[in-house]
């Protein structure tokens, strides 16, 4: 029964995550919009766009391969796969023993490899301009994320999410500098991964300092709507992660019933658009910066990783 | 051993290496003073907190020397000063951040390392005051070496100071009079060095500690 429970469960995670992420993406461009004084496009509009994009002609250039094909539905796969692993508002979850965040990482960094291989495949320089400054943030943001993992997995004794969510709930925690250092660290590089302001514009076409959508730009009809729809489901990702390891209040336990799980539900909507609202404002209240920067801006990521580890080996040794 | 005490020690003291990793990681000489002046105001909670945990009153008055002459005279007076030379808007070309961050977390692994071996005996909360003591130390002389700004010189020496007053409240029982006088002499060289920054000045029309090397002929 409980096997079914979870397998109910997991596909309601699935279909919720799914429906989720292009709302989260208008949410925030409308309230962008808002602080901007504007009327902003309603929060509707991402999910008619993708139905406009899914009814349109697949335009493919001569001189793409069959990977170029291919590569929308392994970038797509390979998001919903990770967003559905992490656990949003219950952790009872069928393949939460699966849900590592290794894995998750090493889903998305295959989904990013991908990526980057689609924008090299046509031989356009657009697309090798942002293929090239793509794998470089990678090439950044992913020890920092990993060691941020390593800091987190120290303290809570297991990379799987769902014990992780578990341990943050209870008292066990206390006050820990780590933490904190490890948020930050985490925020930073969800910030360069998703393309968001200070590292990339969402919102620019045709620009030389773009990075996701110059390696897009070939794409057009079902293929580009598969490419939008998994960059608003990485969106929701991160956002879903940062709610699951550091603000773990409210998601029910395993074996928990329905009452709890619809608590799970709207605490986990709550905190979707908490995370929303504090992105657009952070995002309106910064500037882009220059190519050149983002190593910076990462490095501190990184380095607080780091910093968030030894603080943690110290007060572990005592 | 892990209570609240200890971890409102560890959070404090564990901020107290942020704000300097954040000493090290600006380039901007304004900006770097307000750092300064956070990294005296972390320092002068920290004292507190082991004020209140070691319920030894002497140390408050430690904290209120940190918080009225580190997080507010000097800060304000270096302020003037840099106004006063005309370099409030500059930016130093440090090594390269990059570079420093990395060596910054190499003295903070070295400084945790000595200290965690060479202190089993102590307790808890001594051992882990001084291994970021030490830390916050090295990091005082990283940011002087790493600069060549007279005044970023001067308030790296200034973050040192601060690790020492840190390593001093840990090891429990410093004397109040020791810690008068350790105040008094900072402030006093802070003093003489205001007094040179400007002799610098006059001299060289120029703040930049690359003048000076040229002048005793080391570099030509």
């Amino acid at each position: 029964m409980s096997m079914i429970n979870d397998l109910i469960s997991q596909g309601a995670q699935m279909l919720l995550v799914l429906m989720l992420a292009p709302l989260l993406t208008g949410f925030v461009r409308k309230i962008k919009a808002r602080l901007l004084r504007r009327q902003g496009p309603p929060l509707l509009q991402p999910y008619r766009d993708l139905i406009r994009l899914m009814r349109k002609d697949v335009v493919l250039a001569e001189n793409a391969s069959w990977l170029f094909r291919v590569i929308p539905y392994i970038i797509f796969a390979g998001t919903w796969v990770a967003a559905s692993l992490v656990p949003t508002f219950g952790s009872g979850l069928l393949f939460s023993w699966s849900a590592d965040l290794i894995a998750i990482i090493a889903l998305l960094g295959s989904a990013r490899f991908f990526l980057a291989l689609a924008g090299l495949d046509v031989g356009t320089a657009f697309g090798g301009i942002g293929s090239s400054r793509e794998v470089m943030i990678a090439s950044l943001a992913e020890p920092a994320i990993l060691i941020m993992v390593f800091s987190v997995a120290m303290i809570a004794g297991s990379t799987q999410l769902s014990t992780i969510a578990e341990f943050m709930g209870s008292s066990a925690v206390g006050l820990r500098v780590s933490l904190g250092l490890a948020l930050v660290a985490l925020t930073i590089v969800a910030i360069a991964e998703n393309g968001r302001i200070p590292v990339d514009n969402p919102a620019t076409h045709l620009e030389l300092t773009m990075v996701h959508e110059a390696m897009v730009l070939e794409y057009s009809g079902r293929h580009l709507a598969l490419i939008d729809l998994s960059s608003q489901l990485k969106l929701l990702l991160y956002i879903s992660m940062i709610a699951c390891i550091f603000m773990p209040w409210g998601a029910a336990a395993p074996e928990a019933g329905v009452r709890s799980l619809a608590f799970g539900a709207l605490t986990y909507i709550v905190k979707l658009s908490a995370c929303g609202v504090a992105l657009a404002v952070f995002e309106t209240a910064i500037a882009k910066m220059r190519v050149f920067r983002i190593p910076e801006f990462l490095g501190a990521a990184l380095m607080l990783a780091l910093l968030a580890t030894l603080l943690r080996f110290v007060s572990g040794s005592l | 051993m892990h209570g609240l005490e200890f971890d409102v020690a560890h959070l404090l003291a564990g901020t107290l290496v942020l704000a300097s990793f954040m000493m090290l990681y600006q380039d901007r000489l304004t900006a770097l003073l307000n750092v300064y002046a956070l990294h005296a105001l972390v320092l002068a909670l920290s004292v507190a907190w082991q004020a209140f945990i070691q319920d030894a009153p002497h140390l408050y008055v430690t904290a209120f020397i940190a918080l009225v002459f580190k997080a507010t005279i000097i800060p304000v007076a270096l302020h003037r000063i840099i106004v006063r030379l005309g370099i409030h808007r500059e930016i130093e070309t440090a090594v390269g951040v990059g570079l420093t961050m990395m060596a910054g977390i190499g003295l903070v692994a070295l400084s945790m390392v000595v200290m965690l071996r060479v202190t089993p005996g102590a307790d808890a909360l001594a051992r882990e005051d001084l291994a970021f003591a030490l830390s916050v130390v090295l990091l005082g002389l990283l940011i002087m070496v790493t600069r060549r700004n007279a005044v970023s010189q001067v308030v790296g020496f200034m973050s040192l100071e601060n690790g020492l007053v840190l390593a001093a409240t840990g090891a429990k029982g410093m004397p109040l009079v020791v810690e008068i006088s350790v105040a008094f002499s900072v402030l006093i060289a802070f003093i003489v060095i205001g007094i040179f920054l400007f002799r610098i000045r006059e001299r060289f029309d120029s703040v930049d500690i690359q003048a000076l090397d040229r002048f005793r002929g080391e570099r030509r």
